[in-house]
């Protein structure tokens, strides 16, 4: 990463222009042009300093109101595996590999669910645990019951 | 939210193209005109349905270093407690849960010992243990809406 890439992501961090050339648009922001600005983009995208170009959406917003932290303990030699395939899962947003802190929490994978209904997130439960099968040796789901603190995001301030 | 919506959507998780207007291929994908698509993704950020919309960096690729991490705060110190750990301008979302382990908090700091040095200030203010679970593997990031 040197400065012309600390300088676009700069630009970019609160978001990508709105404009029908968005690229151009960061390009004549900093002086250099719209090629090496998508070129760069590309680049870091390779290198995964940037994940994806996309949408964070706002769970609560889109009408998703039970979002559920679900807790696994897996066997450490199958953890990956089953990881990958809980990950797959269509309402599943987040899936982790995390350390356990024994002996109170033995819980080694996080998969965030989440539905509109309290029925939809059970079933969700379910699933995950039918799809672990005997690989599950014990899980928890964990509510947010409060919002303590919530940045970083820009457009957060506004929904709290 | 109308089907539309959740068209752009989904095809913004996908990830969007890089090139001269990106907007127009997106709008083409979906049947919309270009100024159709900017002027929807406009209202769903404004609306705050969307909270970004951009390159979503890696902290840990630019150098910097994230963390989940969690507390069992006593019920009659939690307000104090969460208090003391929404302080620190490293802690990004704080949460409170129906567990033992009653406060989760995303610590992401600039460069990775920053980390360390905030769980044990955080450690030294409120007299008990943080539980740090940073992450080993990730196995997905990302989200489909139901039709």
């Amino acid at each position: 990463m040197d400065k012309i890439d600390r300088q676009i992501i700069t630009a970019t961090q609160a978001g990508l222009p709105l404009t029908p050339q968005p690229y151009q648009t960061i390009a004549d922001q900093l002086g250099i042009s719209a090629e090496i600005v998508m070129q760069r983009l590309s680049s870091m995208q390779k290198q995964k300093i940037i994940r994806r170009i996309g949408v964070v959406p706002n769970h609560y917003r889109l009408g998703y109101n039970f979002n559920g932290m679900t807790v696994w303990n897996i066997a450490d030699e199958h953890i990956d595996k089953m990881g990958k395939k809980v990950g797959q899962l269509d309402f599943v947003s987040h899936c982790y590999h995390r350390p356990r802190h024994e002996p109170e929490w033995h819980y080694n994978l996080f998969a965030m669910v989440h539905s509109k209904t309290e029925t939809g997130v059970k079933q969700q439960i379910s699933a995950i645990a039918e799809l672990l099968g005997d690989y599950n040796l014990g899980h928890n789901v964990l509510y947010s019951t409060r919002i303590l603190k919530k940045t970083g995001l820009r457009i957060d301030s506004k929904n709290v | 939210m109308d089907h539309i919506n959740k068209q752009i959507i989904n095809m913004l998780q996908k990830g969007f193209p890089i090139c001269d207007s990106p907007y127009q291929v997106v709008a083409e994908q979906i049947g919309l005109t270009e100024s159709d698509l900017l002027e929807r993704i406009k209202l769903l950020l404004e609306t705050g349905v969307l909270s970004r919309f951009g390159p979503l960096y890696h902290a840990e690729q630019m150098g910097g270093a994230l963390t989940l991490a969690a507390i069992k705060a006593p019920k009659q110190r939690f307000d104090q407690i969460a208090k003391i750990v929404n302080n620190f301008p490293e802690v990004a979302h704080n949460y409170e849960r129906n567990h033992e382990l009653n406060m989760w908090f995303v610590i992401a700091t600039d460069v990775p010992e920053r980390l360390t040095q905030v769980i044990e200030e955080i450690e030294k203010k409120i007299e008990l243990p943080v539980y740090n679970m940073p992450k080993i593997n990730e196995y997905f990031v990302g989200l489909k809406l139901e039709a």
